[in-house]
């Protein structure tokens, strides 16, 4: 491999303070949002005391997922020794650290009393999941911030490997935290499972993918830099093993589920009587989200079209998100199975008389600083790029050299 | 009662643990709901823990929705009716906080918000819960609520402010006041009520609980709630 040089993204500033001024209004306007439900309270959402987590969850954990998963670019290259992904690392730690602050403010702004922040940073009960989550995702920013310096200060260079190891197995440790948000949860029938975390680990090596590879090419391309066919094939094929992954993983839970009779119910909700759960899962989860990105990344042909890499990490992002709502909104929506052998024929309070789903519709101020979220994730990537070193001059073939490893 | 003059009696103030004296464990606060007595169609329980703890002074915002606010309000009690699905038979019931002895609330709040009691309440902090509804994630029992809007009458008894979560406590404000009554056992006609202490074995509420066969919801759980009942 060549030596690789680095250099600011350089486009044109009309177009560079345009995209900003595009993103920094969607950030705006989910500010607002915020500003609007904080002032009146929940009940300007769609969630309920049924549905207590709603469309700004799903955006956070997803932005949170993937931001781990974002990381393994970086980690291929450090702690797996492939020299391909090298260059490749930069962008990939910047992107880890951005998506985390975007998934972090939404799930912060949409607490009942955000402006208590800092008593969760001070208040802690370690046996939460949660409070542990707060210093997985803080010590994760602050690895990654030494990782990026040990890669772009030539004089740390050689820490680079170590810290890239810790921030390898911190990454870890953080999905499993974030899978286990879910796991921990015994109360409720599709929650509950060992499963969740390696699960939110496969989804964040695929989702934080997708985002990488479209922010790569959307960079380089509009800059003019080389991005070889050779380096393009390695990781959309790596993106199409992380899909097949989380499919096998998908069809474990489920098959696991099916088994246990005491799980039929909740089975028979997601996979065929859910509604819009079930059509969320079979659509959007498993067809737009896993067969057809799979189906296009292992094209001989299509597989090696840029459009067509680009619309398949754009439908594993879209699968991403109904994933993550079909678990966070579908998994609330089943009722509770407080009553085994018993139909609830009447209840007061929405306790799922004769099985029936709980109700949700998400609002449009939950979508506003949902989408706000992601707009400020890539707002800050697009300014981290421009100002610093973090975009490779050349991703050529024979700069990069894909065949050697 | 004590004397202060020949036939003049001063009425003795019910006897309430000093403010400054730690709760013990001493006492466990525990009930068992009779099912067979609670009657179908009786919601007075509900509408007399609604007037205690404030919760009939919540207003329905401007401009919310009649369906979307019924799901929003909070409720701490509620009357659920059952069939048996082999037999067919009919059970009504109240559902509150089951203040359970291993709280998977408490388990999970990240600050601590939600806590237990010595004496077996699971509570909510309203100076440290920061509204992130983990709790209500892991109840198993749909038995807290969040605050969905602002509150213009603040009980003194009952704190509540938007954004934070809250339950049943018991009528803890009564229980420190040193009165031995919930609101919604004494809104029951019917008896089907029965509170006090579980530590007490002369207490009403373990006498009935050794005299009727009794269960607790989600046993599999293994929470060890301090509410049980009958005949389901």
């Amino acid at each position: 491999m060549k030596k690789i040089h680095y250099r600011e993204w350089g486009i044109e500033s009309p177009r560079y303070w345009g995209l900003l001024a595009v993103l920094a209004t969607i950030v705006a306007v989910g500010g607002f949002a915020t500003l609007y439900m904080e002032h009146e309270g929940h009940w300007v959402t769609g969630m309920s005391n049924q549905i207590v987590w709603g469309t700004p969850h799903v955006f956070a954990i997803f932005l949170i997922v993937a931001a781990s998963g974002a990381l393994n670019v970086a980690s291929v290259g450090s702690v797996f020794g492939q020299t391909m992904y090298k260059p490749l690392a930069r962008l990939s730690g910047l992107m880890a650290i951005t998506l985390l602050i975007g998934g972090l403010i939404v799930l912060v702004l949409d607490l009942g009393q955000p402006s208590r922040l800092i008593v969760a940073m001070t208040t802690y009960n370690f046996k939460s999941i949660f409070a542990w989550n707060i210093y997985l995702y803080v010590g994760f920013i602050v690895i990654v911030a030494i990782y990026l310096f040990t890669m772009m200060e030539r004089k740390a260079n050689s820490y680079s490997k170590g810290v890239g190891v810790l921030a390898f197995v911190w990454r870890l440790a953080l999905t499993t935290g974030t899978g286990s948000i879910f796991g921990f949860l015994v109360a409720r029938q599709g929650y509950d499972a060992a499963i969740m975390a390696p699960m939110f680990i496969i989804m964040s090596f695929a989702y934080g993918m997708a985002l990488y590879l479209l922010v790569l090419m959307f960079t380089f391309n509009t800059d003019d830099r080389p991005l070889g066919d050779g380096v393009l094939r390695r990781l959309k094929n790596l993106l199409g093993v992380f899909v097949a992954a989380i499919f096998y993983f998908t069809l474990v839970y489920h098959l696991t589920n099916l088994y246990g009779t005491e799980n039929h119910a909740y089975e028979a909700f997601i996979l065929r009587d859910g509604g819009v759960y079930t059509w969320t899962f079979w659509i959007g989860w498993v067809l737009l989200g896993m067969l057809v990105p799979m189906g296009i990344l292992f094209h001989p042909a299509l597989g090696m079209q840029r459009g067509a890499i680009t619309a398949a990490a754009l439908l594993v992002v879209l699968g991403g998100l109904s994933a993550i709502y079909v678990i966070v909104i579908g998994g609330q929506a089943f009722p509770l199975s407080m009553f085994p052998g018993h139909t609830i024929i009447e209840s007061a309070y929405y306790d799922g008389v004769n099985g029936m789903a709980r109700a949700y519709s998400p609002s449009l101020p939950e979508f506003l600083l949902g989408l706000g979220g992601f707009a400020l994730a890539l707002l800050v990537t697009f300014i981290g790029v421009r100002l610093l070193q973090f975009l490779p001059v050349s991703l050529a073939d024979e700069v990069a050299d894909p065949q050697r490893g | 009662m004590t004397a202060v003059a020949p036939g003049v009696f001063l009425q003795s103030v019910a006897k309430a643990t000093p403010r400054d004296t730690p709760v013990t464990d001493d006492v466990r606060y525990g009930m068992l709901i009779d099912t067979t007595k609670c009657a179908d169609g009786c919601s007075d329980c509900v509408a007399a823990c609604e007037k205690e703890n404030g919760l009939d002074l919540l207003e329905k915002p401007q401009g919310a929705s009649d369906e979307l606010w019924d799901m929003q309000r909070p409720r701490w009690i509620r009357t659920v009716k059952l069939k048996n699905n082999l037999t067919g038979r009919i059970t009504s019931l109240p559902m509150m906080c089951q203040h359970c002895e291993h709280p998977p609330c408490v388990d999970v709040c990240p600050t601590g918000a939600s806590f237990q009691r010595a004496d077996g309440l699971a509570l909510v902090d309203r100076h440290t819960c920061i509204g992130c509804r983990y709790c209500m994630m892991a109840c198993p029992y749909n038995a807290r609520s969040f605050i969905h809007e602002n509150v213009q009458i603040k009980p003194t008894a009952v704190p509540r402010g938007k954004g934070c979560v809250e339950s049943c406590t018991f009528c803890v404000h009564r229980l420190d006041r040193g009165d031995m009554t919930t609101a919604c056992q004494d809104a029951c006609s019917h008896d089907a009520i029965v509170f006090g202490d579980l530590k007490d074995p002369n207490s009403a509420v373990s006498q009935a609980m050794a005299k009727h066969t009794n269960v607790e919801i989600r046993a599999d759980l293994k929470l060890n709630t301090a509410v049980r009942y009958t005949d389901i």
